[in-house]
């Protein structure tokens, strides 16, 4: 199963936005579970986009005003659930921020 | 002929097997509601032929395997895989599909492990902590159980469609979020067990504390928490902690019938009529639990079950082993709960005095506002014969009571001291 682990923290996360995966990431890719990610630049850098009856309208910043933002993302492909969960908690931003893992539609095979 | 009692006779298969053919249809075809659906159909179809045609010598095997060419017609129907068919319709030969067909006899689908592993694979799956606390409780009670969603919705005090969608949402969460369908590999045993029977005491604890006169199906909910415990310690005999949980639940159903007078006030422990406690329950789960903690694990549902174990075998109120339970509440997670317990035995063994004190550190933590701590104060300071402080606390624990039985029985105290 493909899930997406987004990876949010508030303001104080930023401080570790260098600190990498480390041995996760090494641990990770052996198993061959991560199939693509990457850390984000801060939310105060976003644009939010909605086009509303025809109308473009862009917002500077998040789309949510909330204190935990996303700052990166993995894209897994693992057994199940409890694989999921196993490989979320040990991500080092588990350890200050908090993993939403959430399921993939499932799309045609590719 | 003898309807009623084939009637009778399906109501205990009903609670016997309800479990067993849902485990086993999940298993084969990975869809709940199909499965659930299934078993629907199979016990409608009993009820039909059995009247008639007798009940068959292995009344599970025959349900399964009805229930299982249900799920076949409706897979061929909507065509799925063939492969998903093909492993279905492995489960039994010809020769059962055919005793199934005429209601005769049948031998077993599964042989008995694969059967109890199902079953237990459930429980895991329903009380998997990915789903929330109310999901899990109500997924075990309408899959493992066989309570409709009504009256699941009933003893919960929530609309019929509110605990419908709570099913479903949790069902589809199963299914697209891919919580495995199975007993957790043993690393995961230690978190996930606890998950499990945190949940069968929180279904006995709502059944246990409903009062007398409220609603059946609340009541009956102690009795299917204590049917799924027992499923689980014979599934898991080396986990001490299911034995102790169930030793615990039994030890306070044996004092059923002296928890509340007729009219439904409540009796407390130190009034309760100790010759109509079942003697002979308790001495079972006393055993139970003498075996279990003889074990060397203990846990917290044993330390529980040893302290209900002390009022239990205690042949007057005053009789009661009050140092021992205090030793025994030390041994627990000083929850705030937990330590007011603590104070109240600490109390009665070393002095309302003593008690008090210990008391008054509580009171300014989050138990400020739970009505067992003025109540427990009041009690101390009747005690010591501070009846003026004591009526004070009695009326605080009266504003705060949550329930008319407990109401009238701190009305009826408080009559005492004033």
């Amino acid at each position: 199963m493909k899930y997406l682990l987004l990876i949010c923290g508030d303001e104080s996360a930023e401080a570790h936005a260098q600190d990498g995966c480390g041995d996760w990431s090494e641990e990770m890719e052996s198993r061959g579970v991560v199939e693509g990610g990457a850390g984000l630049r801060p939310p105060s850098e976003a644009t939010t986009v909605r086009v509303r009856s025809g109308e473009l309208l862009l917002t500077d910043g998040p789309f949510a005003e909330t204190k935990e933002q996303i700052g990166g993302f993995v894209l897994i492909d693992c057994a199940d659930l409890d694989e999921a969960i196993e490989i979320a908690a040990k991500h080092p931003a588990a350890g200050y921020g908090t993993i939403e893992i959430r399921p993939l539609l499932a799309g045609p095979p590719v | 002929m003898s309807g009623p009692s084939v009637g009778d006779r399906l109501d205990h298969v009903f609670r016997d097997e309800w479990g067993q053919v849902v485990a086993t249809l999940i298993g084969l075809t990975g869809d709940w509601e199909l499965a659930e659906e299934c078993a629907q159909e199979a016990f409608a179809t009993a009820l039909r032929r059995w009247p008639e045609d007798g009940i068959p010598d292995r009344p599970g095997a025959w349900l399964t395997t009805t229930a299982r060419n249900k799920a076949m017609d409706v897979l061929r129907r909507e065509a799925v895989g063939a492969a998903k068919l093909r492993e279905v319709a492995a489960m039994t030969d010809p020769d059962d599909e055919l005793a199934a067909a005429d209601g005769g006899t049948l031998r077993a689908p599964t042989d008995d492990s694969a059967v109890r592993d199902d079953r237990l694979r459930l429980m895991f799956t329903c009380c998997h902590p990915a789903l929330a606390m109310e999901a899990r409780v109500a997924l075990t009670l309408r899959t493992l159980a066989g309570l409709s969603t009504a009256e699941i919705a009933r003893a919960f005090l929530v609309g019929e469609e509110a605990m419908s969608k709570r099913l479903t949402r949790a069902k589809r969460k199963i299914q697209h979020a891919g919580i495995p369908y199975r007993v957790p590999p043993d690393h995961l045993l230690p978190e996930r067990t606890p998950a499990v029977l945190a949940v069968l005491y929180l279904l006995f604890n709502e059944g246990y504390s409903a009062s007398a006169g409220a609603d059946l199906v609340r009541r009956s909910l102690a009795d299917e928490a204590i049917r799924l415990t027992r499923l689980l310690t014979d599934l898991m005999p080396d986990e001490p902690e299911a034995a102790g949980l169930l030793a615990l639940m039994l030890l306070h159903t044996a004092r059923r019938d002296t928890r509340t007078t007729p009219d439904g006030e409540l009796v407390p422990l130190d009034e309760q009529d100790r010759t109509r406690w079942h003697l002979d329950e308790i001495a079972a789960a006393e055993s139970l639990l003498t075996a279990t903690l003889r074990r060397g694990r203990p846990g917290p549902y044993q330390v529980q079950a040893a302290i209900a174990a002390c009022h239990a075998t205690a042949r007057t109120a005053a009789d009661t082993d009050w140092p021992q339970i205090a030793a025994l509440y030390a041994q627990l997670d000083q929850t705030p709960v937990v330590a007011l317990n603590r104070a109240v035995a600490i109390g009665l063994a070393d002095g309302p005095a003593i008690g008090l004190r210990l008391l008054d550190d509580l009171a300014a933590g989050p138990l400020a506002g739970y009505h067992l701590l003025p109540a427990t104060r009041a009690d101390f300071l009747r005690r010591l014969g501070r009846t003026t402080e004591a009526a004070d606390a009695y009326r605080a624990a009266i504003d705060l009571a949550g329930t008319d039985a407990e109401r009238r029985y701190l009305r009826r105290r408080l009559a005492e001291v004033t």
